[in-house]
């Protein structure tokens, strides 16, 4: 029993040790902090950002991101300082260039790819509604009618 | 009425040909930034001896490599074995970034394991691992005479990569004035 209790204990403990805190001078630069820790990926753990992940990396990187913010450093140059050492690939927001133009104008090119097959259903559609029934058609449809009716 | 049949399919085969790609793309490989870039600047002390200390400067005219390891990193250990080898000869300035590391522990693992770097640097913080971007180790890096950062090898080396990749580009830096 104590030993579980104490396995408990060290639990806890290294749960604790995750978690480092930060002292802000004000308010605004504790929401600049927040910010950019969330805007920043972690590249050990990909798909999380600087600001959820538990790696070493990001409590590294979160670190450099609260000294450089303590010095007075702007966001541009937090942002320059991640991608000169990491690439875009930090940045969850890439920005707009040569490589990123297919990422950035995919969703608007499918977008107009559908609806571009959308108005040709739609065209088509109402060119066969636009059909006018032929005289022998409507004869036929009379007839049909009038030996239903008959019938009952 | 056959374009109803082809374009479908066609739409299937570009999915799998960029989903094909996809696959064969290693997500961890992230290009560094680094490359024909100034090494960044450090000041440490080294590994061995503490009261002297490694700067990037020190090997201006040299093609070196620095190797980011770490007593604690499995994959090093992995590789290990290979850079002993390559290093032998000593004709390869090979040093070594220890990254976020015990100097203590660090010291015994290469006495147990054997020593290829010419200089060790201590990195206990990571804050120079920080600056050359390293964000998995092992990582291996090849500087030129002129101090520019040449190449960069993520995860560990083999053979392979030392015969095909490494050595060729360091005979290459060598006969660049």
């Amino acid at each position: 029993m104590k030993k579980i209790v104490l396995c408990l204990f060290l639990l806890i403990q290294s749960v604790h040790a995750e978690i480092e805190v930060y002292q802000f001078t004000s308010p605004e630069l504790e929401l600049r902090y927040q910010s950019l820790t969330e805007e920043l990926r972690c590249l050990v753990c990909q798909n999380q950002n600087i600001a959820d992940s538990h790696a070493e990396l990001a409590q590294d990187l979160r670190r450099k991101v609260y000294e450089m913010l303590s010095s007075g450093q702007s966001n541009a140059q937090i942002i320059d300082y991640m991608t000169e050492r990491y690439g875009d690939f930090v940045l969850y927001r890439p920005p707009f260039n040569a490589r990123t133009i297919l990422l950035w104008f995919t969703p608007v090119l499918a977008l107009l790819i559908g609806a571009l097959g959308f108005m040709s259903i739609l065209n088509r559609r109402e060119t066969n509604a636009d059909e006018q029934l032929s005289q022998n058609e409507l004869a036929r449809i009379k007839e049909l009618l009038y030996l239903k009716s008959n019938k009952k | 009425m056959r374009l109803r049949f082809i374009l479908p399919l066609m739409a299937f085969l570009v999915m799998v040909v960029f989903l094909g790609i996809g696959l064969k793309l290693d997500p961890h490989d992230v290009p560094s930034p680094l490359i024909n870039k100034p090494a960044p600047v450090f000041t440490l002390p080294q590994l061995h001896a503490p009261q002297k200390t490694f700067s990037p400067a020190d090997m201006a005219g040299k093609v070196w490599l620095l190797n980011v390891w770490a007593s604690w990193c499995v994959s090093c250990r992995q590789e290990h074995v290979y850079l002993t080898e390559f290093a032998r000869d000593g004709s390869i300035n090979l040093m070594g970034l220890n990254y976020k590391d015990e100097p203590a522990a660090a010291m015994q693992w290469l006495e147990r394991l054997g020593n290829p770097y010419k200089i060790s640097i201590s990195d206990i913080d990571g804050m120079a691992g920080l600056d050359w971007g390293v964000y998995g180790v092992p990582e291996t890096f090849i500087i030129d005479k002129k101090g520019i950062v040449r190449h960069k090898q993520t995860g560990p080396v083999d053979p392979t990569i030392l015969q095909t990749i490494i050595m060729p580009l360091i005979e290459q830096l060598n006969r660049e004035s």
